[in-house]
């Protein structure tokens, strides 16, 4: 069992107001984190508005099969780490570090189905920039809904890598016993931010997949 | 004043280590203010030498000095530099890293390992922003406006732009910790409506630094994509717009400016009661201005685009909400006032730039209005009257305020009083040269010179040679307290505890304070500014 004169900080009194000082600032970063991926979703959305037909069209070459499995496949890694984040309060060692893991793989796999994907762009030509092809009238405008399909997801990606290093980092320290059922919140704190990077696709998927699809 | 007699060793902060290795890893959030406030001093006379540049080109009609696209590359260099490396991270990262866990009762900032974090992210930025005027600067003006920014300028746009995107973290993290800090690690007995007013600007502060950044973050991240793939985001060429562009920069860029003038009232509002002896006036509702202007300042960031093109009818409530921008503004000059009515006044240094900063802010605010209003904008707009007017409150009002504070507390960050007669005479030159330099540059502005060009019409040059002038005499007045503030660190006459005999939490402390700050955990059973009551508490009770 760790000590936890050695987990609480020197300039907190005690180990409540430690936990509470944590899940603060972890909700005022995700308050960024918003705001950051707010500006693209304006940008989108200003596009979409203007552009509408070409919008439409760009959007039907977009992979609804992977893009769904993906979707499933990240809510179902929202559910595993919020079961670490359940075993980690009762204190569990085995139960979290298994729930890291499965944690991290769903990660992995959906990053690995967003690289196809990504090929698949290149293969098509789709990828913004001057091997840019569109046919059809609307081939600058196509572009720009390009542009935000690869900076949204891309930036969602980035976050996903941020957030599996994170991972790694509790499952090491988890496993070396540093986290008891008084002294857990780093892994809650990180369940958290998970959670977040999943709740930013449930948005990216329709807004880019489906909507105006049919 | 503390009775007990200076003791001729004693640990505290500065002393505790030694060595470059115990300030690059230190976690004390008052060595980490000191390294920032080494920083933006560089930072500041870099960007002071621009200006000295600026002002030397425009002493003559002709561009003689240098030619148009090096001149275009000085001001936006010097915009650069001043807006994000110094006016940002000025009051907050130097005197509220020092003062806001001093001033709650606190050890530390919650996150101290985020708060050094933040000075290495603000020193990366720095070096990636320096690294791109070394090889040859770049010409945008600071505004960074597509389409010359993201496709037609050729120079090193990129290079900034990432650079202030780095920066960018430093004042998210800053601002993070104060929020949390100033929530969860208030000392016992210590309320929100019992804190100093310096600790309800940088909260107002903290909160647009949050909620504002991220978006010029992704801004000009954008700007760099399109630059570097040539995607059309921006480009009206390809089908992008513009205005979104400008739509976007000055959604974060407008409260920006409120980061660069709030924790500058909060420091007159500190400055004000001590020298008066008087509690502040309305003490909730200088309180409460702080926040109206952090949330109004998320709504009018429209006025910068009065010209651009956009819908009239979006014009019009711009306009109408910057107005009411002036109402927080004013309840607190209006507070400052009738706080120094019947006060004991006494004009120290501090007080001199305290008094400055509301003359200046005033002015400074009026003409806002002035811009504010549609028609009046439309004449004046790009004109050195908007030079002139930024620059009042910027300079006039938070550079003043930053050396008012610097001043303040030096005796408590150094342990060293400074020489009060050069401090005094400094304030002096600053005010006269601040105002020399500036004021013609609102008439030049009025008579329609416009901003940015290197040269200008000969009936212009006496106010030029008028601004120039006050220029050089503006140089002085920064250069001697960096002189004497050196100078007094080693033979500058020792402070005592509380030499103003101030009512902070954080003059309860020896100076220079220990490393924990407090010995014992203050209990906070008094209102702020606590002036004038005799049977005051001077000795902390015992938590």
């Amino acid at each position: 069992m760790p000590d936890h004169s050695i987990a609480l900080a020197h300039q907190f009194d005690d180990i409540e107001q430690q936990h509470e000082s944590a899940a603060l600032g972890m909700w005022i970063f995700l308050a960024t984190e918003v705001m950051f991926f707010g500006g693209m979703f304006l940008g989108y959305a200003v596009y979409r508005g203007v552009y509408h037909a070409a919008y439409a069209q760009a959007s039907r070459h977009l992979d609804v099969l992977l893009g769904g499995i993906n979707t499933a496949v990240l809510l179902c890694s929202s559910l595993t780490m919020a079961l670490a984040v359940h075993a980690a309060q009762l204190g569990g060692r085995r139960t979290v570090v298994l729930f890291l893991l499965a944690t991290m793989l769903l990660g992995s796999v959906f990053l690995g189905i967003k690289g196809l994907e990504y090929y698949h762009k290149y293969e098509e030509r789709l990828i913004p920039g001057s091997h840019f092809e569109f046919s059809g009238p609307n081939t600058n405008h196509a572009q720009i809904f390009f542009s935000f399909y690869f900076v949204m997801t891309g930036m969602h990606a980035l976050h996903m890598i941020v957030g599996i290093g994170i991972m790694l980092v509790m499952t090491m320290l988890t496993w070396r016993g540093n986290f008891s059922a008084e002294y857990y919140f780093p892994i809650e704190m990180s369940g958290l931010y998970w959670h977040f990077v999943d709740i930013v696709w449930v948005f990216l998927f329709p807004l880019l997949y489906l909507v105006d699809r049919s | 004043m503390s009775a007990e007699p200076i003791s001729i060793y004693r640990e505290h902060y500065l002393n505790v280590s030694y060595g470059v290795r115990s300030w690059l890893f230190t976690k004390d959030h008052k060595r980490i203010a000191l390294l920032f406030l080494a920083s933006i001093t560089l930072f500041f006379f870099l960007g002071g030498a621009f200006a000295v540049l600026i002002r030397l080109e425009l002493l003559t009609p002709q561009g003689d000095l240098v030619q148009a696209e090096t001149y275009n590359k000085l001001f936006t260099m010097h915009g650069i530099i001043m807006v994000f490396f110094f006016l940002i991270p000025s009051i907050p990262a130097v005197l509220g890293n020092f003062l806001v866990p001093m001033m709650i009762g606190a050890r530390d900032l919650a996150f101290p390992r985020l708060n050094l974090l933040s000075w290495y992210i603000y020193t990366i930025g720095g070096l990636f922003t320096l690294g791109a005027i070394v090889s040859g600067g770049v010409d945008t003006g600071w505004t960074f406006y597509t389409p010359y920014s993201s496709v037609y300028s050729n120079t090193h746009v990129i290079a900034t732009a990432v650079g202030i995107f780095i920066t960018g973290f430093s004042s998210i993290l800053t601002g993070l910790n104060f929020i949390v800090t100033i929530h969860k690690m208030r000392a016992p007995g210590l309320t929100w409506f019992r804190l100093p007013l310096f600790i309800w600007s940088n909260y107002a502060t903290a909160l647009i630094m949050v909620l504002g950044t991220p978006v010029i973050a992704i801004t000009l991240l954008l700007v760099g994509i399109e630059r570097a793939f040539g995607i059309g985001i921006f480009d009206p060429r390809l089908g992008g717009d513009p205005l979104l562009f400008q739509h976007l920069f000055w959604f974060y860029s407008h409260p920006a400016v409120y980061i660069m003038i709030l924790p500058g009232m909060g420091v007159v509002s500190e400055l004000v009661t001590c020298f008066s002896r008087k509690r502040i006036f309305g003490y909730h509702f200088v309180a409460f201005a702080s926040l109206a202007i952090a949330v109004l300042g998320f709504l009018v960031w429209g006025h910068h685009m009065f010209v651009s093109g956009q819908s009239p009818y979006a014009g019009m409530i711009f306009s109408l909400l910057s107005f009411m921008v002036a109402i927080p503004s004013a309840v607190k000059v209006f507070n400052w006032t009738a706080t120094l009515y019947k006060g004991s006044i006494s004009y120290d240094a501090p007080m001199l730039y305290a008094l400055g900063f509301i003359g200046l802010f005033t002015m400074g605010g009026l003409t806002g209005l002035f811009l504010a209003t549609l028609a009046v904008d439309v004449h004046v707009t790009d004109t050195y009257f908007v030079v002139a007017h930024f620059h009042y409150i910027m300079v006039g009002g938070m550079v003043m305020a930053y050396l008012g504070g610097i001043h303040f507390w030096w005796p408590k960050i150094s342990g060293r009083l400074y020489p009060e007669g050069w401090a005094r005479f400094a304030a002096l030159v600053v005010f006269v040269g601040f105002n020399l330099t500036f004021f013609p540059q609102f008439v030049l502005g009025y008579l329609g010179m416009p901003r940015r060009y290197h040269a200008y019409p000969p009936e212009f040059q006496v106010l030029n040679v008028m601004s120039t002038a006050g220029a050089s005499i503006l140089a002085v007045g920064y250069v001697l307290p960096m002189a004497y503030l050196i100078w007094s660190i080693r033979y500058g006459k020792r402070a005592s505890d509380n030499p103003w005999d101030a009512t902070g939490l954080e003059w309860q402390t020896p100076s220079p304070p220990p490393t924990e700050n407090f010995e014992e955990t203050p209990v906070v059973t008094w209102e702020a500014y606590d002036y004038g009551s005799k049977e005051k508490v001077k000795e902390p009770q015992v938590a």
